[in-house]
């Protein structure tokens, strides 16, 4: 191939705490809903600046509390992240998730609103983001290895050229990178559903197998306590259906070709769980595209390789996402939010090796600065997932 | 000029990945994991990502694609004919 993976290197910003980011994002983070306006005042306030609004943070408890807690920290301790002004509705858990963030050893500060309102907020916390936006702005991208990017991968809005060529194209270029020593994820549990045993046989370990057949019956026990019909149009999605997937089946089998023929899972995590070293991880998961990237990128995943077959759309606000289709219909509709064609493999134009290639590419131009397609049309889905009902 | 894909020389359905194929119209396909070809004549017509059944299938039948199970056949499926939701259906769930 083009690029010597062995001596690959990226032009990427090294924080404080030894982990490579490839954007420098100083968000706005907002703890509760409650906050996204002063959040939103402030990005407007501070070029350059990112607000992160969202709908959830109020009177969640037990797991639910903590992986919204574990969400909004990863979220601002991912190295693509610079620095964070933090703002909640109390100071009580603006600290709790500010100093979350500063174990990272990145600068944070944090605002409650309570006892000042919004417009005393919204100053203190836009000269915090003054600040912190011109420190960044100084900072520089340096020449790092390969094996400090960390890669995750989730399809959406498939259909049958998402097996065909797109995600076994993830897959080649996720097999060049296990061997490179590189940190990847992928998920989506439910959406293995008739392809398990192919995923329980690559586990690497016998105790990773039943980790992961524990995740794997844990969600199927969801789904068959809440179903009221065969989850037709839902999982399989109707775009899926429109675009040929028949049975959820067919789907968890094209999936699984974004982890290759060759790789191993090495282990295992919970949503938003950071893993602990290199290798190929399993982290339980939504198979809904915002939900489940949110979670990559609160995982501390630098850059995603997203296949899609009938055009979904998505991005995200501090997590690159790449997008490659093998549908010619797609690309020539939707060609505004694909960044690597691979229909040439169904025209037997291109075997692959060669579309895996050009996904690489993609991603190290992608590290060293290029805006994906999602990035320049402007999308951000910042979602978070919900466990159960709020007290 | 390929019209349809099929994943493995077991599999009972391949996919249609080209527009505007007709009823009638004789179709060429390519096995990948074999890398060999095949024909078919389309039984209907299929758009593009939709499947077609290359071997005839029963009621109840299973339906093999990528070598594995993707479900069973609820209605009989004709060669060359439009393999989907109307006639396939999960086990699971």
């Amino acid at each position: 191939m083009s690029i010597h993976l062995e001596s690959a290197t990226f032009q990427g910003y090294k924080r404080e705490n030894g982990r490579v980011g490839v954007r420098n994002h100083v968000v706005v983070l907002p703890v509760d809903d409650l906050s996204n306006a002063a959040c939103e005042a402030v990005a407007h306030n501070v070029k350059g600046t990112l607000a992160l609004p969202h709908p959830y943070g109020r009177l969640q408890f037990g797991a639910d509390l903590e992986l919204h807690f574990r969400t909004l920290i990863g979220t601002g301790a991912n190295p693509n992240v610079a620095a964070v002004v933090v703002v909640c509705i109390e100071d009580g858990w603006a600290k709790k998730v500010a100093d979350g963030i500063c174990a990272s050893g990145k600068p944070v500060a944090h605002f409650g609103i309570e006892q000042h309102g919004d417009h005393d907020t919204i100053m203190r916390a836009s000269k915090a983001a003054k600040e912190y936006v011109q420190w960044a702005s100084e900072l520089r991208r340096e020449e790092r290895p390969l094996k400090d990017l960390w890669v995750s991968t989730k399809c959406g809005e498939s259909d049958t050229t998402s097996g065909i060529g797109a995600n076994p194209c993830v897959g080649n270029a996720f097999d060049k990178l296990y061997a490179q020593g590189v940190t990847l994820v992928f998920g989506e549990t439910t959406e293995l559903t008739g392809g398990e045993h192919l995923v329980a046989a690559r586990c690497r370990t016998p105790k990773v197998r039943e980790q992961f057949m524990a995740m794997f019956d844990r969600y199927q026990a969801v789904v068959d306590r809440h179903k009221t019909s065969d989850l037709m149009d839902s999982q399989p999605t109707k775009g899926n259906i429109a675009g040929g997937l028949t049975t959820i089946e067919e789907k968890a089998l094209g999936n699984i070709q974004k982890i290759g023929r060759k790789c191993m899972i090495d282990g295992v995590i919970d949503k938003a769980e950071i893993p602990s070293g290199p290798g190929l991880w399993f982290m339980d998961s939504s198979s809904a595209a915002a939900e489940m990237v949110t979670l990559c990128a609160a995982s501390g995943y630098v850059v995603h390789f997203f296949p899609t077959g009938q055009g979904n759309v998505i991005g995200n606000p501090i997590l690159p996402v790449i997008k490659l289709c093998a549908n010619p219909r797609t690309v020539r509709t939707m060609a505004e939010h694909i960044d690597v064609d691979v229909t040439g493999i169904t025209r037997k134009e291109m075997n692959m090796d060669q579309a895996g290639d050009k996904l690489l590419e993609m991603m190290f131009r992608t590290a060293n600065g290029r805006l994906t397609a999602a990035e320049a049309l402007g999308h951000r889905e910042f979602v978070l997932t919900r466990l159960y009902e709020s007290a | 000029m390929i019209h349809f894909v099929v994943h493995d020389e077991g599999d009972s359905v391949g996919v249609v990945v080209v527009e505007g194929v007709k009823a009638s119209q004789e179709l060429t396909g390519w096995i990948m994991d074999q890398d060999r070809e095949i024909q078919v004549r389309a039984q209907s017509d299929i758009p593009i990502g939709h499947k077609l059944a290359i071997r005839a299938l029963a009621a109840n039948d299973t339906v093999i694609k990528y070598g594995v199970d993707i479900g069973r056949a609820v209605a009989p499926i004709k060669v060359g004919e439009h393999a989907h939701v109307q006639n396939i259906k999960t086990k699971r769930w």
